[in-house]
């Protein structure tokens, strides 16, 4: 090969990919990869025949990032979208930097440095056309992947240059120019998800689907409370099943706690059990209760329900156990003085991500390599706590990412990757652990539950002055578990000056995770619904009320003292009064708010700020005398920043977070009896379902703010805005999720 | 045991008890079909047996006889299923995607029995086909745009 002037052609692909990542050293190819011919970038590669491959390197789990990733990448590079071939990557962070689908947080750290990689490229391109061509760079122009000059009527396709271009010394990122906005063909339009055709088909796309030659299929028993001891189980019975093959004890494991991304444990512990394998998923599930293991015991056997709901209520009763926890002002002396105090009660259970492709990870094991297909939210986590758990080098452990039949969170969790990986190697031969429905809910990453006990006080003209919560949720060792959280990143903290909350953590020993707009998705329905309380007391209107309560346009710091989880990527972030107050405007102007409604029939509206997007919504909505409720129409309004990325994306986000919250709020709830959930499966678990998806209208406001992430901040404003829908319709404020609608029976 | 699977006879060694739903993705490698719930609630396992949609998790492969087997892999064979499957894609309908198969199947068999869909025959026919991501408005609007095709 032609190597006229670099020392090597690697370092050059170095130094291309660094500088296109411009933000991270580890973005490099591996010796292998750099053979690729046309590759400008781990990104980046033009094939000779004029193909654009561009990698999609985030996990995908129906956010639509395998799209909207290479758009960024497409818009800069200048190539028209049709020319694009979206191209997987393997997680591996040493290549190609984060892989992380959480915490909507792939756009607003990614938005630029995608574009940079994309602009980095045709940067590249453009040097060598005008190295091939003899003329200065700044004459070349660029469009659908074509290098042209005007004054000397030369053009090439990028293909024709991608090898040449290759060897050009990359740019400073920071010189790169970025395209203006207003010349954007690709950001900002409709674009189809890339893998559409392939779903419709039924092509294998997701960890599901994976099958490797020699393959077996494996059911793991467990205990369904959390790490209970195996008593007995009829091992003769199993083997006896047609199809399988041989059984595994799998110990208990206790070690495995490691430095995750995701600010939980990635798996607290390995439960013993026994896993069964056979010739197919049937075989393996039905050894699996042929076993029919007896359980005892277990860490998380005290559970129950019942129990915690009056451990609640009686904190509430006789005081918390961390008085002020929080404490901004003084909002006991503001109360002693208020003209009128409102309080209320509020609750919300655990809840599941049931997402809908059942847990299941395939693993093999080969000496001192491992090799996983996974449908994970974090393939980094997940080869590193797979090497912790065999004992091998992180670098020599491959994970395979595949399409996620849903995320929701719990599969930010790699439990189950740990568990396949340890059963695989004591088979010797590559295994598909496939969990059931039962088990997806009974070994969930739950939401956790909540209750508060509120109490605000109000000036003269009603107007809030201080606002004191007992807040009771779970945790362990008195302290509360990072996913239920209360701080100073939640409204209306810094909004209201005298704040104040008391906790009281209640045990669990069972896995809590995050999932979808963690905290936010509980604390919304609280804050929102209380607010109401407060308008009706001081004989206010909601709408009117909320902008009083948002005050004048300014941004509040979000007190670092108390980021906790929530507030992690906010530091230094503040709280936008006059952009939350857009979306009301807009938002109420949308849904025609005051309008007059037949009787039995409310709307209600409420914000919400989460994952650095504003968002309002108003939901209408009926009560039949039975008491069951129908939604008639949702209107949401949003702000997250200036540009939407994908606006067919967006808009399915937005659509699908609100008829998801609407499901979560009108019936789902995980309860605990001796120790284990009881929800066994939808049956018990209810899902949104199309006879109870309403219209959802939405708009996006475009303002001077950065853009930001989709996937979480439409969900936690639905459920407060339902219920106010509901006090509208019936004059009955339900304060407990889901909603009891048996109490608007008249 | 033979099957008649998207218009193709097919040996299957699958015992008489095994789930359509497990027959087609463990034995035969057609992993289009998906898993979700294993009790019929979810319709993801949703397939046609002659044209009717049924689950395929609720279904022992010994049940199924001479039935023609319509999988995703063969939804394009139907003209009413390309329609589907172009509107799935003009309208972007997928999320996860899990789900698409059984919705498509689902929506095909309406078609075919009702060509001209309210939003009441909708609602009827799909709502034992949960969608987690929620993309219901999408399906509506995209069983309707192939209605219209």
């Amino acid at each position: 090969m032609n190597a006229p002037f670099t020392p090597s052609r690697r370092q050059v692909l170095q130094a291309a990919a660094v500088a296109g990542g411009g933000l991270s050293l580890g973005w490099r190819f591996s010796g292998a990869k750099a053979s690729v011919p046309g590759a400008l970038s781990a990104f980046v590669i033009i094939d000779a025949n004029g193909a654009i491959r561009i990698t999609a390197h985030q996990p995908e789990i129906g956010q639509g990032v395998r799209t909207s990733f290479p758009m960024m990448i497409a818009e800069e590079l200048d190539v028209d979208w049709k020319q694009v071939t979206v191209v997987p990557a393997p997680g591996d962070r040493s290549v190609y930097g984060v892989q992380l689908a959480g915490g909507s947080s792939a756009t607003p750290t990614q938005f630029e440095r995608m574009r940079r990689l994309g602009a980095a490229a045709r940067y590249m391109l453009v040097q060598a056309a005008a190295k091939e061509w003899g003329v200065p760079a700044g004459e070349i122009t660029t469009g659908s992947a074509m290098l042209h000059h005007a004054a000397s009527g030369r053009s090439a396709r990028y293909a024709d240059l991608a090898e040449k271009a290759a060897w050009i010394t990359p740019p400073d990122v920071k010189t790169l120019a970025l395209k203006d906005p207003s010349q954007f063909k690709i950001l900002g339009t409709r674009i189809g998800g890339v893998d559409n055709r392939a779903i419709v088909t039924g092509k294998p796309l997701f960890g599901i689907d994976t099958r490797l030659p020699g393959m077996v299929y494996a059911a793991f028993a467990k205990s369904p409370v959390f790490c209970g001891k195996l008593k007995s189980a009829n091992r003769a019975a199993a083997l006896a099943v047609p199809g399988v093959k041989g059984l595994i004890n799998i110990a208990e494991r206790r070690d495995l706690k490691t430095e995750i991304d995701v600010g939980l444990p990635g798996i607290e512990k390995l439960p013993e059990g026994i896993a069964v394998l056979a010739t197919s998923t049937w075989a393996a599930m039905k050894g699996r209760d042929a076993l029919a293991c007896v359980w005892e015991g277990g860490d998380a056997a005290f559970q129950s329900s019942t129990a915690w709901e009056a451990a609640a209520k009686k904190a509430h009763a006789e005081g918390p156990q961390k008085p002020g926890y929080m404490n901004h002002g003084n909002a006991p002396a503001k109360l002693a003085t208020a003209a009128k105090k409102v309080s209320a009660e509020y609750s919300y259970p655990f809840i599941s991500h049931a997402q809908l492709e059942p847990i299941n990870a395939t693993a093999h094991v080969k000496g001192d390599k491992a090799e996983l297909w996974l449908s994970t939210q974090t393939p980094e986590d997940a080869r590193r706590m797979v090497a912790l758990a065999l004992g091998l080098k992180v670098e020599d452990v491959t994970i395979h990412m595949m399409r996620s039949g849903g995320g929701f969170g719990r599969r930010l969790m790699n439990d189950f990757a740990v568990e396949a990986a340890v059963i695989a190697k004591a088979a010797g031969v590559p295994v598909k652990l496939q969990w059931d429905r039962g088990q997806d809910f009974a070994h969930d990453w739950l939401r956790p539950g909540g209750w508060h006990k509120l109490e605000a006080g109000l000036d003269a003209d009603g107007n809030i002055i201080a606002w004191h919560d007992h807040f009771v949720s779970f945790g362990k060792d008195g302290k509360l578990n990072p996913t239920a959280v209360i701080d100073g990143s939640l409204f209306p903290s810094g909004v209201i000056k005298d704040f104040r909350a008391d906790v009281t953590v209640l045990p669990i020993e069972s896995t809590l995770g995050w999932l979808r707009a963690p905290i936010n998705n509980a604390f919304a329905f609280v804050t929102q619904g209380f607010i109401d309380d407060c308008a009706i007391a001081a004989g206010r209107e909601p709408l009117e009320y909320r902008r009083a309560v948002l005050g004048t346009p300014r941004a509040i710091p979000i007190a670092e003292e108390f980021s906790g989880e929530t507030g992690e990527d906010m530091k230094g972030t503040p709280y936008n009064t006059g952009r939350m107050r857009g979306v009301l405007d807009k938002v109420a102007e949308m849904a025609g708010w005051g309008r007059k409604l037949p009787p039995r029939r409310g709307m209600g509206i409420a914000f919400h700020f989460s994952h650095l997007g504003y968002f309002a919504n108003v939901v209408e909505a009926s009560v039949a005398n039975d008491g069951s409720v129908t939604v008639h129409h949702v209107w949401v309004a949003a702000d997250i920043g200036k540009h939407i990325v994908n606006l067919s994306g967006a808009e399915n986000q937005v659509q699908g977070s609100v008829i998801d919250a609407l499901g979560a709020a009108l019936g789902q709830r995980i309860t605990f009896a001796d120790g284990a959930v009881e929800q066994k499966n939808y049956g018990d678990y209810p899902l949104a379902r199309m006879d109870m998806a309403p219209p959802v209208e939405v708009a996006f406001l475009s303002t001077d703010y950065p853009t930001t992430g989709l996937g979480e901040p439409a969900y936690p404003s639905v459920a407060p805005a339902l219920a106010g829908a509901i006090y509208q319709a019936t004059g009955k404020r339900l304060r407990s999720l889901p909603l009891d609608t048996s109490l608007l029976t008249v | 045991m033979k099957l008649n699977i998207n218009g193709k006879p097919v040996e299957v060694a699958a015992d008489p008890d095994m789930p359509l739903l497990w027959a087609l993705r463990d034995v035969l490698g057609l992993t289009g079909t998906k898993f979700g719930c294993g009790a019929g609630f979810c319709g993801a396992c949703t397939v046609q047996l002659d044209g009717e949609p049924v689950r395929g998790c609720q279904t022992p492969v010994s049940a199924v006889g001479t039935a023609k087997i319509t999988t995703i892999e063969g939804l394009s064979a139907s003209a009413w299923g390309r329609k589907l499957q172009d509107a799935w894609v003009a309208l972007d309908v997928p999320q996860c995607g899990y789900c698409q198969a059984g919705q498509l199947l689902a929506a095909e068999a309406l078609l075919r029995s009702t060509p001209k869909p309210t939003d009441a025959d909708i609602d009827a026919a799909m709502s034992g086909n949960i969608c987690r991501c929620a993309t219901y408005t999408r399906i509506r609007a995209a069983i309707k745009q192939a209605a219209a095709a």
